[in-house]
């Protein structure tokens, strides 16, 4: 089992690796890290900062497609919290007071859980599709967001606390990367060393095989949108706080195709019943390496497309079907023999998701199909 | 980054449609052909932010037109009811524009009868078709858009209302109208040019980046020609990069910060108002280096948090771009109401700032 994961990121690892080295070719002084004033400053730096948001977001979008569904609200749930927490740290006439922030900050996630038991519900207990449940908050969010600034521009400004989150510095370290990290330390503790991560898998191999089983799938899939809500508002406040203003059109605007692209990097499949958070973390960083390049060697107009390149490029690398044309390239004649490997997967899957096949923990051949069925169908919406 | 490829499909479909402006050097070649320009400007009114939209109507203004308002004797106002139809309230460059026609409109015992249009000209043109059957005085508004006027302006005319632009141009026969008022962003440009000229009087090489406002946009276009107007011939200064902010905090922040990391020599920042200046600041800042010292910053605008970073000493000069023009407004009545002949284009009163007077201007700045 740990070989087969240390495999499946290897490739994602080895772009992140690559990327690096590309933008130190261009910008000979990339890995210099400097201590000025008692702070670090560096474009590792740099990047590190810039992919925390993502990186949350990303977190709860893993966990959230673990279970097959999707979050596509996260980017206008940051557009609340973001707009909510500065239009009280305005409106309250002390913006450089701890507890004003601390207040806003509070309330702002408390909107954010809301948000998401708003998805919960309506993907667990009305069952309708995530894609569909969640493009409600999409649309409506955002609008949520200019009522709450009165279709204006904040400026949060003044206020030290508040800008700590996502532009201070603690311990010489950028607030923001430690407060990402610690979240994903949590997760990763949560899923892994408690039986969350495996429910959440299996509810995403067969929420009805699993309720069965004795899962109870609905507070699952309900956990895991409350927790896609909660970091999403938490990256709005870091957005928010960065840039010390609150666009309600612009906070975390497609910052949901960021977390989905990071993730789908990362080797959680699409399909559900499988994650790896590790992998995200690397997705995550490989979209800014990866925007800090484009912008350095071409320029910033030019990131959206070698995004794609990337995709491309990562999918290939981890679709198995890929690899074997590529192996039977090479040994001729035996290619014939790794064929009927690739056909056990519907063809419809293997063009989306590269990581679809061999769900490891699948119950028997009737899931397996299901599972397939139903990522076709979402699939077609995604892409 | 997204929303950038956007805002470049959007300039790329319009630079189609308008038979292509030209690019920025041609601009600096040729500064007195602006009507393209001006063509640009139609469909992109809306999309400005901060600078509340002041279509500097480049089409029809050879400098003989503009001018200054004559002496008049302005008791003739005294209960005197104008009618004021106002684009909205998207910004707060807008609101002060607002609170500065109405408290002028007070302080000269105006009557004066005020619409928000919220940003559309059918509301516009039925608040001036208001006026007209309430036979106002003077009918004065700031267009949503430039086009689409000639009918309501005719019937003004036929009437025989006299009709004030403010802050915005029309496309409309100069002669259905008095006179526009509002700010010339190409001057603002040269302002700002000629600040930077003289702050690096002795410097041997100074590179330097744009942050534009709104592609398309008439502050956008104008501002960087005025700039290039005085600094196009000077071959010390350099431009390393000019890219779009959309004149909003986040998006100067966004693009300065890729500015920071691809070139590590910059000194001095041109952003096309305060806001992407303010952006900057946050990304020098957070580059490690010292704004205002390490990188000079030049912006447009003068709002009050612009104002409060040029007095911190993060902003080094700012070119005003002014909506308080109540007080020209109803000078201007006054001198149609007796009767004057007064300019087809009158300029807002503006001035610029150092630190020193940001300091000074900083506690009585209204917006």
């Amino acid at each position: 089992m740990k070989h087969v994961l240390s495999n499946r990121l290897i490739w994602p690892a080895l772009v992140l690796v690559a990327l690096l080295l590309a933008n130190l070719a261009f910008n000979h002084s990339f890995f210099n890290i400097r201590l000025q004033n008692g702070n670090l400053f560096g474009p590792l730096v740099d990047i590190l900062r810039n992919a925390a948001p993502v990186v949350l977001v990303a977190l709860g979008m893993t966990l959230v497609i673990a279970t097959r569904g999707i979050d596509l609200s996260v980017g206008a749930v940051a557009a609340i919290s973001g707009s909510w927490a500065s239009m009280h740290i305005i409106s309250s006439g002390d913006p450089s007071s701890v507890r004003v922030v601390l207040t806003a900050v509070g309330v702002a996630l408390l909107m954010a859980l809301v948000a998401g038991a708003w998805n919960g519900f309506l993907v667990s207990v009305l069952g309708i599709q995530p894609i569909v449940a969640t493009l409600v908050l999409m649309t409506a969010g955002r609008g949520l967001a200019q009522i709450i600034t009165s279709e204006k521009i904040l400026y949060p400004d003044n206020s030290p606390a508040y800008k700590l989150i996502g532009g201070g510095y603690l311990l010489a370290v950028p607030f923001s990367i430690l407060l990402a990290g610690i979240i994903f330390g949590l997760t990763a503790i949560l899923t892994r060393r408690t039986a969350l991560g495996t429910l959440i898998e299996a509810v995403g191999v067969n929420p009805e095989a699993s309720r069965l089983a004795g899962i109870r799938s609905r507070s699952i899939i309900w956990i895991v949108y409350l927790f896609a809500g909660l970091l999403a508002g938490l990256a709005g406040l870091m957005l928010t706080s960065n840039s010390t203003s609150a666009d309600p059109n612009s906070i975390g605007l497609f910052i949901e195709l960021d977390a989905i692209l990071a993730v789908v990097i990362g080797g959680t499949s699409l399909a559900g019943g499988r994650f790896s958070l590790a992998g995200t973390l690397i997705g995550a960083f490989i979209i800014e390496a990866m925007n800090t390049f484009v912008i350095q060697a071409i320029s910033a107009r030019a990131t959206d497309v070698f995004k794609a390149c990337v995709v491309i490029a990562v999918m290939i690398l981890q679709s198995p079907q890929a690899r074997a044309m590529v192996t039977g390239a090479f040994r001729g004649r035996k290619r014939a023999v790794v064929v009927p490997a690739g056909s056990v997967v519907s063809p419809g899957s293997a063009a989306i998701s590269a990581p679809a096949p061999a769900t490891p923990d699948t119950a028997d051949g009737h899931t397996a199909a299901t599972s397939d069925s139903i990522l076709t169908k979402s699939s077609g919406t995604t892409s | 980054m997204l929303k950038k490829t956007f805002a470049a499909a959007a300039a790329a479909v319009l630079a189609l449609t308008l038979a292509a402006c030209g690019s920025d050097d041609k601009a600096a070649e040729t500064p007195a052909t602006t009507p393209t320009t001006a063509a640009a400007t139609a469909p992109a009114t809306d999309a400005e932010t901060t600078a509340g939209g002041t279509d500097a109507a480049p089409t029809d203004a050879p400098p003989a037109n503009v001018g200054t308002l004559p002496e008049t004797d302005m008791s003739i106002l005294k209960d005197a009811v104008i009618g004021f139809a106002q684009v909205g309230s998207e910004s707060g460059w807008r609101s002060a524009n607002t609170d500065d026609i109405k408290a002028a409109a007070e302080a000269n015992g105006v009557k004066l009868q005020f619409t928000s249009a919220e940003g559309d000209q059918a509301k516009q043109i039925a608040s001036i078709k208001t006026f007209i059957t309430q036979d106002v005085d003077v009918i004065a508004f700031s267009p949503v858009v430039e086009t689409g006027w000639d009918a309501v302006l005719e019937e003004a005319k036929a009437a025989g209302i006299p009709v004030i632009l403010t802050d915005r141009g029309v496309t409309a026969d100069p002669s259905l109208y008095k006179t526009f008022l509002g700010s010339d962003f190409i001057v603002e440009g040269e302002k700002a040019g000629t600040w930077a000229q003289t702050e690096f009087a002795d410097a041997t090489e100074v590179n330097y980046v744009v942050l534009e406002g709104t592609t398309g946009s008439a502050p956008a276009n104008d501002r960087a020609t005025g700039w290039d107007n005085i600094l196009g011939a000077e071959t010390k200064f350099k431009k390393l990069a000019s890219q779009t902010g959309d004149f909003t905090r986040d998006g100067g922040k966004k693009v300065m910060e890729g500015f920071l990391a691809k070139y590590p020599n910059i000194n001095l920042v041109y952003a096309h108002n305060d806001d992407m200046g303010l952006g900057a600041i946050e990304a020098i800042e957070a580059a490690g280096k010292v704004p205002g010292k390490d990188i000079k910053i030049v912006t447009v605008d003068a709002v009050k948090a612009g104002m409060q970073a040029l007095a911190d000493g993060k902003i080094n000069f700012i070119v005003e771009c002014s909506p308080l023009l109540g007080n020209q407004l109803f000078q201007a009545a006054a001198a149609v109401l007796n009767n004057q002949e007064i300019p087809a284009r009158v300029l807002t009163i503006e001035g610029s700032f150092d630190q020193e007077q940001a300091k000074a201007a900083l506690p009585d700045r209204k917006y």
